[in-house]
């Protein structure tokens, strides 16, 4: 478990980046944090990690955006899931177990779905508004590559 | 000759024709829409289901219950529209229908069913991108309204200045680079507690509320004039409500609410009027679901004034998603001679002017 604070969103994207930079073609990222913790900006670092260039707007009307860097980058967020099931209708099995990076907004909604190895963060507001604590845990054994390089991160000021 | 080059054909014989009846499908969100226009402007009947009330629920449209919903509703909602048209299906000229952007189940309801009717009825069949159907709204509206103009689309998924040079030509001049101003309007609404859907909530318990209670910020781009960004301002709130509930503080929901809304119509007005007085633009119009707000239509009028602008907006009722802009779009296609093949396809996230977005 790794673990960071940032003290702008400046810094959330920048330790984004860093987690693009590193990804590789099939990786999951579950993104845990609350409504305007930060989701979106550290969305946007690893998306603009992995080489996409331009924009790297919200999902949530269109529950999934697509992009292409170095690899392909599915962004979702899946707040207004009712069922995992439905995660069925969004082909879901084809981005998740294909050759992009997944990057996926209110896992919660996973349940049964969840994954089995999975790069879980967790952004959690701290008192001062505009601080962050993010928390990286890898989960399974195909993150040790990622997990060393950003062991020597220390971006966000931690 | 296949289907496909006999529609071509009879789209340029259509041109000929006085009265063209185009019956238009709409079903990329949570309404299931069906409408009988004439000549692009003149609304036969516009029958809209709402799913609303299923998705209140959820807090937000559940695409796999939208998609269901639409294939229940569909064809009650299209018998309905030729009824009150009091028209024929032998009488329609062609077949307009959204195929994008949108939730994909819910599209391809009315893409199916729109190429089945075509494709039976040999007429043309049109797909229309579901922003050039918002601002085509303004058409039916405003009879006298014909490009070129500035165009504010601000909806729960779009907030884009577009200039409309002509029919069916479009320039993108700004677009959010996060949240669409709706989408806010939603989010905030959520951690108000004021339920869904946001905009019409928000603007209820705002009417109640200071709109200068709150200093919320205005969101300006560093080289984008006309780029928008929503996500700090709902941030803003957010950090507003955590920092006095830390403090054991109260506050109004109404002044939130009201200040709220209050810096986002202020960007959306600033920009837009900016845009246009750069274009040397005369006239705005506004298209969506927030184009519904009233306080944005005061504000937008009011400084639209300041600068000899003529504002243009559509009724509440078109500004929903509904089958008639989808319609007076589909016309506007028609008389150009874009006629669709019957292997259109629902495409969820669909440009409209074909670069940034």
């Amino acid at each position: 478990m790794l673990t960071w604070l940032s003290h702008s969103e400046e810094q959330t994207y920048r330790l984004g980046k860093r987690i693009g930079e590193n990804i590789k073609p099939g990786d999951i990222i579950l993104l845990f944090g609350e409504l305007g913790s930060g989701k979106t900006v550290l969305s946007r670092g690893i998306a603009h990690g992995v080489g996409v260039i331009g924009m790297v707007t919200s999902p949530t009307f269109t529950l999934m955006n697509t992009y292409v860097g170095r690899i392909p980058v599915y962004h979702f967020d899946i707040y207004r899931l009712s069922e995992p099931e439905e995660l069925y209708d969004l082909d879901y099995e084809d981005y998740f177990f294909g050759s992009g990076v997944s990057i996926v907004e209110w896992p919660e909604r996973l349940g049964f779905l969840l994954p089995e190895e999975y790069l879980k963060i967790t952004i959690f507001r701290l008192y001062d508004e505009n601080s962050r604590k993010i928390v990286v845990e890898p989960m399974g054994n195909r993150f040790a590559a990622l997990e060393e390089v950003l062991m020597d991160y220390e971006g966000t000021g931690n | 000759m296949s289907y496909f080059q006999q529609m071509k054909e009879k789209a340029i014989k259509l041109r000929e024709k006085e009265e063209i009846y185009i019956l238009a499908l709409e079903s990329s969100c949570d309404e299931t829409s069906a409408a009988v226009v004439k000549n692009g402007r003149e609304v036969k009947s516009n029958i809209i289901a709402s799913q609303i009330e299923t998705h209140q629920i959820y807090g937000g449209v559940v695409p796999e219950i939208a998609s269901r919903k639409h294939v229940e509703a569909v064809n009650e909602v299209i018998r309905r529209a030729l009824e009150e048209a009091d028209i024929t299906k032998d009488r329609l000229d062609a077949i307009a229908v959204t195929y994008g952007p949108g939730l994909v189940g819910a599209l391809l309801v009315g893409v199916s069913v729109a190429k089945g009717l075509a494709f039976g009825l040999s007429v043309p069949l049109i797909g229309v991108h579901h922003i050039e159907g918002h601002i085509s709204a303004n058409y039916i509206q405003h009879s006298g309204l014909e490009p070129p103009f500035v165009c504010l689309i601000v909806s729960g998924g779009h907030t884009q200045i577009i200039h409309v040079s002509d029919y069916g030509r479009y320039e993108l001049f700004g677009q959010t680079m996060d949240d669409a101003a709706g989408e806010a309007f939603d989010k905030v609404a959520r951690v108000l507690g004021l339920g869904y859907p946001g905009g019409p909530a928000v603007e209820r318990t705002a009417t109640q509320g200071n709109p200068n209670a709150v200093s919320f910020p205005r969101v300006k781009l560093k080289d984008k004039p006309y780029d928008f960004s929503f996500s700090g301002l709902k941030t803003a709130v957010i950090n507003y409500l955590h920092n006095l509930e830390q403090k054991g503080e109260s506050y109004s929901t109404a002044d939130v609410a009201a200040s709220f809304q209050q810096a986002v119509i202020d960007v959306l007005v600033e920009k837009t009027i900016n845009c246009a007085r750069m274009l040397n633009q005369k006239r705005i119009a506004m298209a969506g679901g927030v184009a519904a707000n009233s306080s944005l239509k005061k504000h937008m009028e009011e400084e639209a004034a300041k600068f000899d602008i003529q504002l243009y907006y559509p009724s509440p009722v078109l500004c929903t998603d509904n089958a008639a802009m989808i319609a007076s779009a589909g016309y506007y296609r028609l008389l150009q001679g874009k006629v669709s093949p019957l292997s259109l396809n629902a495409v969820p996230y669909l440009s409209l002017t074909g670069d940034r977005e």
